[in-house]
């Protein structure tokens, strides 16, 4: 597994590629993977080598999501990275083929910036579309 | 459906603080397409904070019960049977509440004393239905009816719409949603899209829609927030999109305001302009651009608009 600090600029030198080919798809989604692997580990689990309709980064996903509603906020962006794997794996030809990477290289981005962001900030994401409370552990003060 | 759309012809306008506030282009575009339309917007009185994002993360009960409030008022004090909310959070907030009361006996319980000691109604749950500005007009209206108030067109206008996280998170706070044709996606929500295609948009495949913004860290973490949206505006500008269509408040300032600070700071330009939907529904049925607020945006878009013949 590389290091966050890798990802981030394997990430940039493919988004400065110009004309990046076909096989670039699968890069993309194994890099999602690793970044998964990182929230995953960050927890103490062992990432998980299933797979969720056929791919790993969704059963990641999954594991990731265990006891952290907050992470579901990358739901979407995990299933728009494995569509634009499908899209370019089973077409790799199709005129639009540069373009479809292109905006699978900034998908597998956000997933990128939204976990490495959450390990830094633990709470990122929490505020808004999760209902977890921050401080469910301790009891809160009776409102009334 | 002709019931909801009898049910939706006046509703009670929840605005919220932000609508208020950073988002008063948001609150005067909405009441102005309202009137527009022909649908009515009668104001929540004396509404309170909805419980916002800090109430409820500390002390979610309390959010419950800041947000059964406003609608105890919509239902006892005002008669009405629906809550329009345009602001995520606060539609988020009340669909939370509404599920919860539902769900949660210490809910009702901490609801129903705190609402006792503030001497109003206790709120139940079903009394009123929540809904967003993107169903009162989708479903109070429809595309037809949309289409037959047109003044004016978006010409062709490239728009990525950006939905944000709350508007579809957590699922099941949403019932409603996910019921097949008609219905709402929480995955790859579609009603602002089917709206402003109506209005003569072209709606580029933007696959980060729902994808986080950082909104909330942008004062804690501003660097983080900075690259977020940075990513969603050259996700944008990458889909070919002139604009960045928006239907939340915290999503819109949070686009705005990174878009500068990303310039400033990572010296990453990026030309795409954020509007309200409110806002280029407003102008396609013909309102003028002060009318819809451009002007109260940081997002600097009116020569835009001018040069392409919109405004």
């Amino acid at each position: 597994m590389r290091s966050l600090a890798a990802l981030e600029q394997r990430l940039d030198a493919l988004a400065a590629e110009s004309a990046p080919g076909p096989g670039v798809a699968a890069e993309l989604l194994a890099i999602g993977e690793e970044v998964l692997e990182h929230w995953v580990a960050a927890k103490r689990l062992d990432p998980t080598r299933d797979a969720r309709e056929g791919f790993r980064l969704l059963a990641l996903h999954r594991q990731g999501c265990t006891d952290e509603p907050s992470f579901n906020a990358c739901r979407e962006t995990c299933r728009e990275l494995v569509y634009h794997y499908n899209l370019v794996s089973l077409e790799p030809e199709h005129p639009d083929t540069v373009q479809r990477l292109r905006m699978m290289t900034l998908v597998t981005n956000h997933l990128f910036l939204f976990v490495a962001g959450k390990l830094q900030v633990r709470e990122l994401g929490d505020f808004c579309c999760a209902s977890r409370p921050l401080r469910e552990s301790a009891a809160p003060p009776d409102p009334a | 459906m002709s019931g909801t759309r009898d049910k939706y012809q006046k509703v009670a306008y929840y605005p919220g603080c932000a609508l208020e506030g950073t988002a008063h282009s948001y609150n005067r575009s909405t009441q102005a397409v309202g009137k527009a339309l022909g649908l009515d917007l009668v104001e929540v009185e004396n509404w309170n904070c909805c419980g916002a994002m800090e109430v409820k993360n500390i002390d979610p009960k309390l959010q419950t019960y800041l947000s059964s409030r406003v609608m105890s008022i919509a239902a006892t004090e005002m008669k009405m049977d629906v809550v329009m909310a345009p602001c995520n959070g606060c539609y988020h907030n009340l669909k939370k509440a509404e599920y919860d009361l539902a769900h949660d006996p210490k809910s009702v319980e901490v609801v129903d004393r705190l609402s006792k000691k503030a001497g109003h109604a206790t709120y139940q749950a079903g009394q009123v239905e929540t809904i967003h500005a993107l169903d009162w007009i989708k479903h109070g209206l429809g595309e037809e009816g949309l289409k037959q108030r047109l003044r004016g067109s978006l010409k062709g206008l490239k728009v990525a719409n950006y939905y944000g996280c709350m508007y579809t998170r957590p699922r099941h706070i949403f019932p409603e949603k996910d019921q097949g044709p008609g219905s709402e996606s929480t995955s790859k929500p579609h009603y602002m899209d089917d709206l402003l295609a109506v209005a003569g948009a072209v709606n580029v495949e933007f696959p980060l829609k729902t994808a986080c913004c950082g909104g909330a860290h942008t004062l804690s973490d501003s660097d983080t927030s900075t690259k977020l949206v940075l990513n969603i505006l050259r996700a944008a500008e990458a889909a070919g999109a002139e604009v960045i269509a928006t239907e939340c408040p915290t999503c819109h300032s949070g686009l705005e305001m990174h878009q500068v600070r990303a310039e400033k700071k990572f010296g990453q330009a990026t030309k795409v302009k954020i509007v309200y939907f409110t806002q280029l529904l407003g102008m396609a049925l013909g309102l003028s651009p002060k009318q819809v607020g451009i002007h109260e945006n940081i997002s600097d878009s009116l020569d835009f608009f001018r040069e392409k013949g919109i405004a």
